[in-house]
């Protein structure tokens, strides 16, 4: 029944080069080819049509205006002139740059981690998943939880009192220097086990033979992971360095909003923040648009970085 | 496998450190919604002398937790379920099929993954203010379904590339149209993969804040996570109970998580190589 020339002609598109393909037209026969197709993409292409090309265009557009949202006029680069000659904008462009230096960090700690657990160490699995929890809770109920065990007479300086380390109780959230920083911290506290779990399942996929045969050659254990496993899982260490450095550039509103509300006096702002603010608490829309626009186009530098890696060829061959 | 760079006993150090670091907010969070509020001042870091369950009631009867996590359950099902057949489609358009527009598609989601949903926010409000969709569940039903689309799409396109194409060939040859080989020969073998997407995704919207709290201004029609930072702001004097219902609404994607754990390692490693 399975004619080979049937099958392999299917092969490349299956339907449309079914068994009455000879007595259709060429034309038709294309059309009804590819009709199918562009149906099952039509949802797909209308919500992303919808949720982001629309918005993503508007959002540029509206950047040169200025006004409220529904009385716009053209003022062409006032909003980016402003706001990059104020205060507060430049603060929090700066903030989202000092949590880049959560990165590195947490990219090292996950590493040695995570090696560590690839050893096949007692209790493997009980560690990853601790380590990995907060990565998936809320962060609306992670940073309120920490806003409470943070302040000055919170959970954690509390403990630290009473351990004898009140000398390194700082006011968390209330203090302009810390601030920015507490949230790092939160953010390094709920992002790390993402570290983890992404290298180890990249360190599991190794194959044996290799670290066999680096033994067998008298390699030692730091040896073996620095020059043996780290390299070889480059492209999972690239995909997490690059994700969490959009993550703190641009998707860190929550914990700001729920741990500082960018304060004390907007010293723990970050660009979302300002542009929430601006957007729906001050109206300044035009500015929220023009900051959105900065974020967007920092995002996009990261973003294609993150095209690359994750549209190779062989990426996603593991599930 | 026993190498003795580290030692056994730091590493098991280090482990243990992390381990208590990773959990210490979370204990730190459930003993302090069951202590009273005068206890929590006088006792903010220890266990509680007296457990009490009244956070919890005065939570669930006086305050409208209750609804919010409902509009939560109904917002994360709807826009999960939407997404994931809307992606489900286009994946296997992709994989099967053949269209103009089909790389640009695929890389177009791949990279609308990591678009921040804070640079589409503000003119996404001024289109539900349009639809007058203010206030009501529907707009962030919408958005959340169209931003779930890429990841979905994604994830679906790397998993039914692997599907042998001599079993899609099989089903056009008994004559079945792509819906039906999607629906009857595909889907059965997705399975897994459908309750990756599923369960990422649907993490993702009970824990989104910012669209919510945008779209949702009005007291009662917040999903949970709009409605615990409206406590935050009310309650500054009552701990315990911001604790309360923030242990409740980190509770059920804990259980979540213990659950489908494997699902979701292999959703969020997917696709990074080596």
């Amino acid at each position: 029944m399975t004619d080979p020339a049937l099958v392999r002609s299917s092969a490349a598109a299956p339907w449309g080069a079914a068994a009455d393909e000879r007595v259709r037209p060429a034309g038709a026969r294309k059309r009804r080819r590819q009709l199918w197709s562009y149906l099952f993409v039509v949802p797909a292409v209308l919500g992303m049509g919808f949720g982001f090309v629309f918005p993503l265009v508007t959002v540029v557009r509206n950047s040169f205006y200025a006004g409220s949202f529904y009385k716009l006029s053209f003022v062409g680069f006032d909003n980016y002139r402003f706001i990059f000659g104020d205060d507060v904008f430049i603060r929090s462009l700066t903030n989202n740059f000092r949590l880049l230096l959560t990165v590195p960090f947490m990219t090292i700690v996950a590493l040695l981690v995570a090696v560590i657990l690839n050893d096949g160490i007692r209790g493997w699995k009980v560690y990853r998943s601790s380590i990995f929890l907060p990565y998936i809770l809320p962060a609306a109920g992670i940073g309120l939880t920490f806003s409470v065990f943070l302040q000055f007479n919170g959970g954690l300086n509390t403990f630290l009192r009473s351990v004898g380390l009140s000398s390194i109780a700082a006011d968390w959230l209330g203090s302009q220097t810390w601030a920015i920083w507490s949230v790092g911290g939160v953010v390094v506290w709920q992002q790390l086990g993402f570290g983890v779990v992404v290298f180890l399942a990249a360190l599991l996929s190794l194959p044996p033979e290799v670290t066999e045969a680096a033994r067998i050659d008298g390699a030692s254990w730091w040896q073996l992971q620095t020059k043996i496993h780290v390299p070889q899982i480059r492209t999972a260490i690239e995909f997490f360095m690059v994700t969490e450095a959009i993550t703190v550039l641009s998707w860190v509103f929550t914990y700001v909003y729920v741990l500082t509300l960018g304060g004390p006096g907007n010293s723990s702002s970050v660009m979302e923040f300002y542009i929430w603010k601006n957007g729906f608490a001050q109206g300044s829309v035009g500015l929220a648009n023009a900051a959105a626009v900065v974020v967007l186009l920092i995002a996009s530098v990261l973003i294609a970085i993150y095209l690359r890696l994750r549209a190779r060829p062989d990426a996603g061959a593991r599930l | 496998m026993k190498i003795s760079g580290l030692a056994s006993i730091p590493r098991h150090v280090l482990l243990a450190i992390l381990t208590v670091a990773s959990l210490a907010p979370l204990i730190f969070m459930v003993l302090t919604s069951v202590k009273s509020p005068d206890e929590y001042e006088q006792n903010p870091a220890g266990l509680p002398h007296t457990v009490t369950f009244s956070n919890y009631v005065h939570a669930l009867v006086d305050l409208p937790t209750l609804t919010w996590a409902l509009n939560s359950l109904l917002v994360t099902v709807i826009s999960v379920a939407i997404s994931t057949v809307a992606g489900a489609m286009a994946a296997y358009a992709i994989s099967f099929g053949t269209f103009r527009g089909r790389t640009p598609l695929l890389m177009g989601s791949i990279a609308a993954i990591m678009v921040p949903p804070v640079v589409l926010v503000v003119p996404m409000f001024v289109t539900m203010v349009n639809l007058k969709l203010i206030n009501n569940l529907g707009s962030v039903i919408l958005f959340y379904s169209c931003l779930l689309i890429p990841f979905s799409i994604f994830f679906l396109y790397n998993f039914f590339r692997t599907v042998p194409s001599e079993l899609v060939e099989a089903a056009v040859v008994d004559g079945a149209g792509p819906l039906r080989t999607l629906w009857s020969v595909v889907m059965p073998l997705a399975k897994p993969a459908l309750v990756t997407v599923g369960v990422v995704n649907a993490i993702w919207a009970w824990n989104e804040l910012l669209i919510a709290l945008v779209f949702l201004q009005d007291e009662r029609s917040r999903t949970l996570m709009a409605g615990l930072t409206l406590l935050q702001g009310r309650y500054v004097t009552n701990q315990p109970l911001v604790l309360a219902v923030a242990t409740l609404s980190i509770l059920p994607v804990a259980a979540f998580y213990l659950l489908s754990q494997r699902a979701f390692v292999r959703g969020l490693t997917a696709g990074i190589g080596k």
